[in-house]
């Protein structure tokens, strides 16, 4: 089955695997509205969502009223009260940019995640292959390119509304975006240095730095976090500043603004920007695992493939030495990561309350970013000496 | 490197936005109809009447902002190439060390300026 899988034409494999790609992201992106009401509910010792019970499935022994627990009844018909509401385009809009801003939300949320290797597989001789869809040089590069354009979503939403919410909320989000762009850049840049090691050609791939990651020894063994505490520090702000999250959500501070950007907007193409923002949680904490958090390995100083060796020595199973079974493990050890990532932010979320617009444009500028040029520093430095 | 690498970027973009374009057209199709009325074509603005330009004057900060993102975001480009030489050229004995610092203190000190000018203070 996998030799016929690659002898498909590239672009038809490209399609189904761009496909299968999306449709992990698409729901989980979905089920992570229903995952922050569940949270928000804990956080305040409240049960949440756990009331919908559809007559049939809810019968099933354990997995029904586990399912009902979760709220998963309540996210489905979420989802289809959604589709079946009226899809009003207000008459004073400007039509054509008004349904465009959901799409391109859509787009770079969906279309980062082909820089990120999501795992990773050995083959014959050992080598560590990555799981991803376009495996390229520019990597991080890249994912700021793409990532950086959902600010467009933002204005065009703002400003084809016609409507004074949201103007001011898609003004107030793209000066925060591109303010806290600046600092996410200059926090990786101490990654970048350090695994350009010489003799290696450069590269801004994610896969290099998750193989950095999972050297032998000591040092090679450390996760980036532990080396670059401040830089981790600097890129996890700028990631919830990014992605318009509490206490960095300017843009739709309800208090405020309504709504921000989307307060003319309803059905699905309200919700578009929901699951774009989720999406986009999903690939920057995906990144910032990769970058500080070795990636696809389980813990520090335990790399994948020793974890792997260890469990065939211990079992004798051959197949888990199969690339598949390989691949499913480093997957199924970073989505859950991700996972934990994600309640954090929503854990966030519920605890620190919101920043007022002078204390967010004065955080980017005038502390992240003194902060990650002195950290530029501290390791242009630190690196010259090491290698004395 | 090829190009042909790159090649999946371009699928997965073409995806995303047939995807998303599919999702409204099925929300519109499936979607509920309702006469439409003046409520619906006005402004939201939590019920008061909505009065003057939607596209209110604001702050001169914010271009401010945004020239200042571009000059910065322009040296920080600029750091991106540099991070791929920097430890071959240590390991070269190239000189590098003084000549960036030098130019990661013209950023500092054009920070240092800005501060002083205040033009980041919101408050005022």
């Amino acid at each position: 089955m996998i030799d016929f899988y690659f002898s498909l034409p590239d672009i038809v494999r490209y399609i189904i695997q761009g496909i299968a790609v999306i449709c992990f992201l698409f729901p989980v992106g979905a089920a992570c509205s229903m995952a922050e009401r569940k949270v928000a509910a804990w956080a305040q010792d409240r049960p949440g969502p756990n009331r919908a019970r559809p007559w049939l499935l809810a019968r099933i022994p354990i997995i029904g009223p586990i399912l009902g627990y979760f709220g998963i009844f309540n996210l489905m018909a979420d989802g289809g009260k959604l589709l079946f509401r009226e899809d009003i385009t207000p008459g004073h809009v400007n039509k054509f940019y008004f349904v465009m801003a959901p799409i391109v939300a859509m787009t770079p949320a969906l279309s980062t995640i082909v820089f990120v290797p999501f795992g990773a597989y050995l083959d014959s001789a050992g080598q560590i292959l990555p799981v991803m869809l376009a495996n390229v040089d520019i990597g991080i590069l890249g994912v700021f390119a793409l990532a950086s354009l959902s600010v467009y979503s933002l204005i065009l939403a703002g400003w084809a509304s016609n409507s004074k919410y949201p103007f001011l909320g898609a003004i107030r989000a793209s000066a925060q975006l591109i303010s806290y762009e600046l600092s996410m850049t200059l926090a990786v840049v101490p990654v970048l240095l350090w695994i350009n090691a010489p003799g290696t050609t450069g590269s801004l791939s994610l896969v290099r730095v998750v193989e950095f990651q999972s050297q032998p020894g000591f040092w090679g063994g450390m996760w980036f976090v532990f080396i670059m505490p401040v830089s981790a520090f600097i890129f996890l702000i700028t990631i919830f500043a990014e992605t318009n999250r509490q206490p960095f959500d300017m843009p739709e501070s309800e208090a405020d603004l309504v709504g921000g950007y989307h307060t003319e907007y309803g059905s699905y193409k309200w919700s578009l920007f929901f699951v774009a923002e989720y999406c986009q949680m999903i690939v920057g904490s995906g990144i910032f695992i990769l970058l500080f958090l070795g990636g696809w390995n389980p813990l520090p100083w335990i790399p994948l493939a020793d974890l792997v060796n260890w469990l065939h020595d211990l079992l004798h199973w051959q197949w888990l030495m199969h690339p598949i079974f390989v691949g499913l493990l480093s997957i199924g050890i970073f989505v859950t990561k991700v996972l934990i990532f994600i309640f954090i932010f929503m854990w966030v979320r519920w605890t620190l309350p919101r920043f007022r617009y002078d204390q967010v444009m004065r955080i980017g500028w005038q502390r992240l970013l003194p902060l990650s040029i002195a950290n530029l520093v501290v390791y242009i430095i630190a690196i010259a000496l090491l290698q004395k | 490197m090829s190009s042909a690498a790159y090649f999946p970027i371009l699928v997965q973009i073409c995806l995303a936005i047939a995807l998303t374009a599919g999702v409204l057209l099925t929300s519109q199709l499936l979607g509920q109809r309702a006469r439409r009325n003046a409520i619906k074509d006005t402004p939201y603005e939590c019920g008061v009447k909505s009065d003057g330009n939607p596209h209110t004057r604001f702050s001169v900060k914010f271009y401010v902002t945004v020239m200042l993102f571009i000059l910065f975001d322009i040296e920080v480009v600029f750091l991106i190439p540099w991070a791929f030489i920097y430890r071959d050229f240590l390991a070269n004995n190239i000189e590098i060390v003084a000549p960036i610092l030098v130019f990661i203190g013209v950023i500092v000190l054009g920070l240092f300026y800005e501060v002083k000018k205040g033009a980041l203070k919101w408050e005022k």
